[in-house]
């Protein structure tokens, strides 16, 4: 028998689509910058910091590689309200996952970056006369930031499509969605049809954006 | 009872859930090492008509998230005439996944060998295949693996999305005996534990392969 | 005159067991260009970046103006300076380098002035006057707004010369600063470094430009193995030189 594809029932509920695409978006925003922040502080701890603390970091980035996001996921959500006396909302739950889990791989961007900054730019702050923090400041971390652009662009774009598994927890993003359409009209190949095509297009649109932005500030 | 001890007991219960994880894992990197060598290696030499679909192919599958891939796959294959069991889809999902990315990594791999090799081997008379297998590869090898060894990991935990299809992985077994159990923290701790050796013992494994292939760079 | 800016005396250094400095003295005067030469290894580099404190050395000792410059304490009880000490007694020296290490971030006026804003503490207003007006010393007056990557080797070094010019430093070292150019934009460097040297800035050179010692020194140090062989004006080490390595050496380069 062959399918009848019935697209009305998907465009009367497609502001659970775009609501959901609004709030991957919010989702990705907020992930990434917290995400930057901390891996961003233990590059720097890495590169600069002691040999405790450099192996702390190396086990924490092992650790969270190693771990599917989904079992993370959970563990942040179910797990440690059940054994420490702390409450939070699914979001919450899942912004500080998904943050965690790609800081763990923005501690690796930014600690090649650092480590690919030329030595004799770091010589010329000395020469002038910059302190370290100086130098870590004006010249080392501006052009760790344009080496790295690149692989940062994408580990973003890898984050945005993540925010898929927020899905779990009930999180009204763009898989979401998806999922209470077809559980409402049963019409699961056509929203499957929709979400995926918007997905692709945002992800690249995301790329494309950072791209130009990529460009603007390369410095050869 | 000590959260040990449950978690002793409920051991057993995982053993069959660690099976299908590995063996989903186990499929969809083989296939995907297959099919992504194939299409990396026609991204580069093969006629444009050939690289355009496949570098579409690529682009796109790499632009879906893993999870929205499993169900697309899942929902969507039956309608095309695709009338795969939930299993099958799952690794079909995640080899596709893959293999877009091994393609990718073959592609660079072999990018990477200076194309004077290519030409130094036509010069003694070498064809095509004969290239590829004795000059290009055991070149582009050794900026294949370490790239590849990441996918590998990435597909191991990816394959703990399938257990949202329903598939019975580790993952979904882990959160059947949270369910019997309501002693989420240690099993979820165990679970990680769990894909931790999996994926650590497959990047030691792969230190070693790299050591068998590193020789001076050119 | 008073004491020699420049006090360098009996500085040892060694990495692992090469032993890089052996002992060397050398004095610079105020307005003086002092030349070290020598082959690729002699130890003439490392020498310039102790003096800039870019480098530790083991023992003897540098002042710069009086200033003991990779330690404190007193002389029998030394300890290593901190970073903070370092930076302020670097920026009483300019360094220019053999490849610029220009910031490829900022442009032409801005690698002059971040030195100037950040250490000197200039106001923003001050720090672009006074960066433009050794940017136009140096003839690029109208690139001031390039990023490094959009100028030559040639006008590169020149930002580079300004940039440690513009701190005002009580002497400014030059690392083979033409060795990485072209040899078309070699002159146009050594141009503006005749200036300076006319202007009485004092500079201590490492070169391998023999002309140009020969024209702008007023001492020269033959560097061999960690050591100063031979020191002397110009015209007795150049042109009259004695001992075998000396010779062979400047047979080689001229």
């Amino acid at each position: 028998m062959p399918y009848h594809f019935n697209f009305s029932l998907i465009w009367r509920h497609f502001d659970r689509l775009g609501w959901g695409l609004a709030l991957s978006l919010e989702l990705s925003v907020l992930a990434a910058a917290i995400g930057t922040v901390l891996g961003l502080a233990m590059a720097i701890a890495h590169v600069s910091g002691g040999r405790g603390l450099r192996a702390a970091i190396g086990t924490y980035v092992e650790c969270i590689r190693n771990i599917p996001l989904l079992l993370l996921v959970y563990l942040v959500f179910y797990g440690i309200p059940s054994v420490v006396n702390l409450q939070y909302n699914a979001m919450t739950s899942f912004i500080v996952t998904l943050s965690v889990y790609y800081a763990a791989y923005l501690v690796e961007v930014f600690r090649a970056g650092l480590l690919a900054v030329s030595r004799g730019l770091t010589d010329a702050g000395k020469a002038i006369g910059l302190t370290a923090w100086q130098r870590l400041l004006y010249v080392r971390l501006p052009v760790m930031f344009r080496i790295v652009l690149p692989s940062l662009s994408n580990t973003f774009v890898s984050l945005f499509k993540d925010t898929s598994v927020a899905s779990v927890l009930a999180v009204p993003e763009l898989t979401y969605g998806a999922q209470w359409i077809n559980n409402n009209t049963f019409r699961v190949i056509e929203v499957y049809m929709i979400v995926t095509p918007m997905y692709v297009a945002t992800g690249y649109a995301i790329l494309f954006l950072l791209r130009q932005f990529e460009r603007r500030l390369a410095i050869r | 009872m000590t959260g040990l001890e449950t978690v002793w007991r409920a051991l057993p219960s995982l053993w069959g859930g660690l099976a299908v994880t590995l063996e989903a894992s186990a499929l969809s990197v083989a296939f995907a090492l297959i099919g992504g060598v194939l299409l990396g290696t026609t991204l580069v030499f093969g006629p444009w008509p050939l690289r355009l679909p496949i570098r579409g192919l690529v682009d796109l599958v790499r632009g879906i998230p893993v999870l929205v891939l499993i169900f697309f796959v899942y929902y969507v294959g039956p309608a095309a005439g695709l009338n795969l069991g939930s299993f099958a889809a799952a690794v079909l999902a995640l080899s596709l996944f893959s293999a877009s990315q091994v393609a990718e990594i073959t592609r660079g791999a072999i990018s990477s060998v200076h194309h004077g090799q290519m030409e130094a081997a036509r010069a003694i008379g070498l064809n095509f295949p004969q290239r590829l297998i004795w000059v290009i590869f055991p070149q582009a090898i050794r900026r294949f693996l370490p790239p590849w060894i990441n996918s590998v990991t990435d597909t191991v935990k990816g394959s703990a999305l399938i257990s949202l299809v329903g598939i019975v992985d580790l993952m979904l077994s882990i959160q059947q005996v949270i369910g019997r159990t309501y002693d989420p923290m240690p099993f979820y701790i165990l679970g990680a534990l769990i894909y931790l050796a999996i994926n650590y013992s497959l990047s030691s494994a792969s230190r070693h392969l790299e050591a068998r292939f590193a020789y001076a760079a050119t | 005159m008073s004491d020699p800016l420049v006090r360098i005396d009996a500085v040892g250094k060694s990495f692992g067991t090469t032993r890089v400095l052996d002992g060397v003295d050398l004095d610079v005067n105020r307005g003086e260009v002092v030349t070290v030469i020598g082959p690729s290894g002699s130890g003439k580099t490392t020498l310039l970046r102790c003096v800039n404190a870019l480098e530790t050395y083991d023992e003897g000792s540098i002042r710069v103006d009086g200033v003991e410059v990779g330690f404190r304490g007193s002389e029998a009880r030394r300890r290593p300076r901190r970073d903070r000490e370092l930076s302020r007694i670097r920026a009483a020296t300019g360094m220019v380098f053999q490849l610029f290490y220009l910031f490829p971030h900022l442009t032409a006026v801005e690698n002059v002035t971040l030195g100037l804003r950040k250490v000197r503490r200039l106001g923003k207003a001050e720090a672009r006057e006074r960066a433009l007006h050794w940017l136009d010393r140096v003839g690029l007056a109208n690139r001031i707004d390039n990023l490094p990557s959009q100028l030559s080797g040639g006008q590169q070094q020149r930002v580079g010369i300004a940039r440690a010019v513009a701190m005002d430093p009580k002497v400014l070292l030059l690392d083979e600063i033409t060795s990485a150019l072209d040899p078309e934009l070699v002159g146009e460097v050594l141009a503006v470094v005749r200036r300076l040297a006319d202007d009485g800035m004092t500079m201590l050179v490492v070169t391998h430009e023999m002309g140009f010692a020969r024209e702008v020194s007023d001492q020269v140090a033959f560097m061999d193995n960690g050591r100063i062989v031979q020191h002397g004006d110009p015209e007795s080490v150049l042109r009259n030189p004695s001992g075998e390595r000396l010779k062979a050496f400047l047979s080689r380069v001229s």
